[in-house]
């Protein structure tokens, strides 16, 4: 009888719980290979209420704007992620959550929208104005509809490709502006738990800065039979505490936010912090964290076993003693930092070729798993302005062709669509595959150039997306209780994992008339009209008289002189 | 020798005869360099310049300009249509003419030095029908105003007055006046047709439009300092509206609040809404924000050991809430917050002081065309070891009677004083009555032309000040169709239709801002005419220094060609 009470009791908390939202937040540290700190902040709304066309107009910790735009435009996912830096997959290894360089964009739309062109257009601007970022930029000629590449991350009865748009701006730069904003939209703001850590000062004072918003429906139950509503913020820094830490790759809280953590978010149901204490090389641990973590977290993340030490900030123990949590991570020796394990995917790309009137991308992708191959899915977006030859794309693996078994080509039209490149290629165990394909620059009308037209174009990151084989195989865990970082993407089997890497953005030169040639050709042709002019109004106005010589030549007078002296008038 | 003589006057002759024939010659040469010269600057003058000035032109379409500063001066007649209806034994013995008849009284409304506003009052006075008899017969006054409602088809904007005789017991003791849920109103005869006037006077004021609320109306007509306060409250008339229920905890970790917001929203303000909705869209949403304090630290009181904040420090409370709350994502309507402000633990109780010191009993404000504020103080448990959070349900009903009244306040649908003969019956669940709907068409119809007229007025200045502004025609056409629009609502409120008039009212606002915020009138107006001038320079320079030059040239000759004849005489 009291059990059942108990149940019931429980029940009715959860079902309070339920519908006003239930809020995580989470903050992964990861030391990196060469010496940086990658912190990893994730916090997650879930929300048990149907946000579709408007049934929902009363908001509990689901920020209001967010839940507006989604019901006005039939937003089904959305992803926005803004970053400035570069993730180096090769130094720092696999991303927790990769972004290109700028603004990204995409979003899958209800299949009820009448117009998904007109609903993405509002819905950018709409979102640039909520996140003070460019987003309005984003225009037919930068905007694609991928096929194969994004999927809907959460629930979805079809995956119409039609329903998606993704654009990307690299020219976006992310500062604190953009910040803010993302703050407010956490139910706590910055004023506790762990975005209290969120010292804009500190955070753009590092190597790579990356936040994102994603809202997607989730399966509200192992039944999946409602649908939740959650929204993800994340935001990822990469600091370089090598450097700032004077040669040594100690680091706390402290040294990297300028602050320590004090308590939890009161609204939040979970807390923690992850401090990735995982033995690189197979020896003893190297580490050491202080003050001692609440409990250790296995787990395997990206085809790898990692151990954390976890801090739950909600457990009464861990302020006991301190009032606030300072983590602290210190090396016991001095490590020798040669042994760089590099990732099993990694990308690289460049432009080359010399002159302004061609050039030559090349995509290099590596797979340096030892026994394994696995497909990988590529996409390129390329702005109209570089016009690509399609038939010189080459996919070379080991000095031989690597034909692609998926291709879809959508080529650009001037000033209205960019080109889209989607390939599926098969990555050999081991290998190095070299993708290239040659463009012609293409030349702009004077008053499409950019402000600065020297520094350059950008082209957008190339997207890798690929099911990597796992070196430990991986079980299946339940959502809704695994850390943060482990679900935002679906894992398929065991065997492998989903990973997404964006490539470096390229900056290509296009030929820059001079700006003041308007000018010059208007003064040019005046010139050549007004010289024609002049001389056919001389020609036309000159008075001719025809002009009488007064006495006439020597000769003539001589003449007249000798016709007087003969009697003979004269000439 | 004779020959000899002959010959050399033959050859001289002969020569002059040459010469002459020259001079002619280089005459009629230099007279024809002349006409090509003159009929050079002939064509570049009459053809080159029209030609150059018609290719280079901004596209500017003809705009009305002379009926937007029309509309700008346009008097307003305002009708209203009043009924009074004699129940039998009711008929004053002084009544001028027999039943039924007619008047008509002009009135004018005086809102600026430049304009004002004429009301026309048309009262028809008639003897009751025997349903009318019948609805009157009810127990009380109530009952008897719905029984109205069913016999009545009365359009918006008019008036039904029922006398009833002096003796009725309809009406409680010592109320002479009721006015009824709807557009009918139950009056006592009282002693002749004075004191009948009389009273029907104070009714039109109360259930009609007043002076001030005319002049709060067109208020951008007025010039600023002759408004009283009221004036600034009310919000400006817009399509739509946005109302946003904000609960602030600034302190979660002490209080859980929670409310019953939908419960709220759908019984009380549904009502209301659904019946504004002829005057514009509602939508209403709501949220919760935490960690969102006020702006001002409140003063600890010792005496009643409270948080006092006082009047004067209000003003700097919304300024930090306001970032907290998001602007709208949805739409570009004018947004009404409420926000219920549930103090910090360690701030509570708070109470609001006017500007005499004495509490406020709501212990709320507003803040004219933006919102209200109301403070909600949690009761602070009896034993202090309550563990924290504290749990808060908030009483809904307390909350929702004041963001209801300031609702009101600031759509101006507020209650003056009345006399204290008056029984003005509560609107009940609706919230709103029929006649003070009315007022708010009113208002809103007359801000509407007011503001189509200074929109159009603005825009039409704007045009004619900057030159070279692209004026599309479909531009064109909307200020055609908001002009044609605001005549057609003045028209309409001169025949005491309201409906119509505000509709079209409505569309000439519509109108006026899609023409006022095209985008293309934007396109060249940074192109200015000095720019166009220094481009063309190298062009024109070339040409007109021969053509001036020679014009110049064949003046001086024409002035010596002048002088040369006087000499020889």
């Amino acid at each position: 009888m009291l059990a059942v009470g108990l149940v019931l009791l429980l029940a009715a908390g959860l079902g309070q719980g339920t519908t006003r939202g239930v809020l995580r937040e989470e903050l992964l540290l990861r030391p990196l290979p060469v010496g940086d700190v990658a912190a990893v902040f994730q916090f997650r709304t879930r929300w048990d209420a149907d946000l579709q066309q408007g049934a929902v107009s009363h908001y509990r910790l689901f920020p209001k704007a967010l839940g507006q735009l989604v019901a006005a435009h039939g937003v089904r996912e959305l992803h926005l992620a803004l970053t400035q830096g570069f993730w180096s997959t090769q130094s720092w290894g696999q991303p927790p959550l990769g972004a290109p360089a700028g603004a990204e964009l995409w979003v899958w739309f209800q299949d009820t929208v009448p117009d998904v062109d007109k609903a993405w257009k509002e819905l950018s601007n709409i979102l640039s104005g909520i996140f003070c970022a460019s987003l309005n930029f984003i225009d037919s000629t930068n905007t694609v509809t991928p096929t194969a590449s994004f999927k809907p991350l959460g629930v979805a009865n079809g995956t119409d490709h039609r329903l998606l748009r993704y654009a990307v701006l690299p020219r976006e730069v992310v500062c604190t502006e953009n910040l803010t904003p993302w703050k407010k939209l956490l139910p706590c703001g910055s004023k506790a738990g762990l975005a209290v850590l969120l010292k804009a000062e500190r955070l753009f004072h590092s190597s790579y800065h990356s936040q994102a918003v994603h809202i997607r429906p989730i399966c509200r139950d192992a039944s999946c039979l409602a649908v939740s509503w959650e929204l993800r913020q994340t935001l990822t820094v990469v600091f370089d505490s090598f450097t700032s830490g004077q040669g040594k790759k100690d680091w706390s809280l402290f040294k990297m936010f300028s602050r320590t953590l004090t308590d939890a978010c009161p609204l939040a149901s979970e807390s923690k912090v992850y401090v990735d204490i995982s033995p690189k090389n197979k020896e003893k641990q190297l580490l050491e964290v202080t003050p001692t973590p609440t409990s250790v977290h296995e787990a395997i993340v990206q085809g790898d076993k990692t151990t954390y030490a976890v801090y739950d900030l909600l457990s009464p123990v861990l302020f006991n003693t301190s009032r606030s949590l300072n983590v602290q991570l210190k090396w016991k020796r001095p490590e020798d930092s040669s042994e760089l394990s590099t990732p099993i995917m990694h990308a690289q790309r460049y432009v080359s070729g010399y002159g302004l009137q061609t050039g030559e991308i090349s995509t290099l992708i590596y797979n340096t798993h030892p026994y394994r191959a696995f497909p990988v899915i590529l996409l390129e977006t390329v702005p109209w302005y570089l016009r690509l030859y399609v038939h010189t794309l080459t996919i070379i693996t080991k000095g031989k062709e690597n034909k692609p078994s998926y291709m879809h080509y959508q080529p650009a039209q001037d000033r209205k669509r960019p080109h889209l490149l989607e390939m599926l290629i098969q990555l050999p165990a081991n290998s190095a595959t070299k993708i290239t394909i040659q463009f012609e620059r293409a030349l702009l009308k004077w008053t499409e150039y950019p402000p600065d037209p020297n520094h350059g174009f950008y082209v957008s990151s190339s997207v890798l997306s690929a099911l990597v084989p796992s070196v430990i195989a991986m079980k299946d865990v339940n959502v809704e209780e695994s850390p943060l970082f482990t679900s935002l993407f679906p894992s398929s089997d065991g065997s492998s994992y989903f990973l997404r890497l964006y490539t470096e953005p390229l900056l290509v030169n296009l030929p820059t008339p001079d700006f003041s040639m308007p000018y010059n050709v208007i003064c040019l042709t005046c010139t050549v009209v007004a010289v024609c002019y002049g001389s056919f109004y001389n020609l036309l106005t000159r008075t001719f008289h025809v002009e009488e010589p007064s006495r006439g030549g020597l000769a003539k007078r001589l003449a007249n002189v000798i016709r007087r002296l003969r009697g003979v008038p004269p000439i | 020798m004779a020959e000899l003589g002959v010959s050399p006057a033959f050859a001289v002759g002969r020569e002059e005869k040459m010469a002459a024939a020259a001079v002619a010659a280089d005459e009629a040469e230099r007279s024809r360099g002349r006409r090509a010269a003159l009929s050079f600057a002939a064509i570049a003058v009459l053809l080159g310049l029209p030609l150059w000035w018609k290719t280079t032109e901004t596209y500017r379409a003809a705009l009305p300009y002379g009926d937007i500063a029309a509309l700008g001066r346009l008097p307003f007649q305002v009708a209203v249509s009043v009924s009074v209806v004699f129940l039998p034994g009711s008929v004053p013995a002084d009544l001028p003419r027999r039943l039924p008849y007619g008047d008509v009284r002009e009135e004018r409304v005086p809102v600026s030095s430049r304009s004002d506003v004429a009301s026309r009052t048309e009262t028809a006075y008639r003897g009751s029908t025997a349903r009318e008899e019948a609805a009157l017969g009810a127990a009380t006054a109530r009952e008897a105003d719905a029984a109205l409602r069913a016999l009545q088809d009365s359009p918006p904007g008019s008036l039904t007055v029922y006398v009833l005789p002096e003796a009725s017991s309809l009406l409680p003791q010592g109320v002479n006046v009721y006015v009824g849920k709807h557009r009918s109103a139950l009056v006592r005869a009282g002693q002749g047709l004075a004191t009948l006037h009389a009273r029907l006077q104070q009714l039109m004021q109360v259930m009609s439009f007043t002076a001030s609320s005319i002049a709060a109306a067109l208020s951008d007509r007025v010039p600023d300092g002759q408004l009283g306060p009221d004036a600034w409250r009310h919000l400006k008339s817009s399509l739509g509206y946005e109302i946003t229920f904000s609960l602030l905890n600034p302190d979660p970790k002490s209080h859980d609040v929670d409310w019953d917001i939908e419960g709220a929203v759908n019984h009380y303000v549904q009502p209301i809404l659904d019946k504004l909705n002829l005057v514009a869209n509602f939508s209403v949403d709501s949220q919760i924000l935490y960690y969102a304090v006020l702006g001002v630290t409140p003063r600890f009181d010792k005496e009643s050991s409270s948080f006092i904040l006082s009047a004067h420090s209000l003003p700097h409370v919304i300024n930090p809430v306001e970032a907290r709350l998001g602007s709208s994502a949805a739409s570009l309507y004018p947004v009404l917050n409420f926000l219920l402000y549930v103090p910090e633990r360690s701030h509570s109780p708070l109470y609001i002081q006017d500007k005499d010191g004495a509490p406020v009993t709501t212990n709320a404000f507003h803040s004219p065309r933006w919102g209200g504020i109301m403070i909600y103080n949690v009761e602070v448990p009896a034993s202090p070891q309550t563990s924290l959070p504290l749990r808060v349900d908030v009483d809904m009903v307390r909350v929702m009677e004041v963001f209801l009244a300031q609702l009101r306040l600031l759509f101006g649908i507020s209650r003056e004083e009345l006399p204290p003969e008056f029984l003005v019956e509560s609107p009940g669940n609706e919230g709103l009555a029929d006649w003070e709907l009315d007022h708010l068409l009113w208002a809103h119809t007359l801000e509407n032309i007011a503001t189509v007229s200074t929109t159009l007025t603005s825009l039409a200045q704007l045009l004619d000040q900057i030159s070279n502004i692209v004026i599309k025609d479909d531009v064109a056409s909307e200020v055609y169709r908001a002009v044609a629009a605001a005549q057609d609502a003045v028209a309409e409120l001169a025949e005491g239709r309201l409906r119509s008039a505000f509709q079209a009212s409505k569309e000439a606002v519509t109108s006026s801002e899609r023409a006022f915020f095209d985008p293309s009138l934007l396109h060249l107006l940074y192109f200015p005419d000095d720019q166009k001038f220094a481009i063309y320079i190298p062009l024109f320079l070339p040409m007109a220094v021969p053509i001036l030059l020679s014009l110049a040239k064949m003046l001086r000759e024409a002035r010596q060609s002048k002088k040369e004849p006087t000499k020889m005489d």
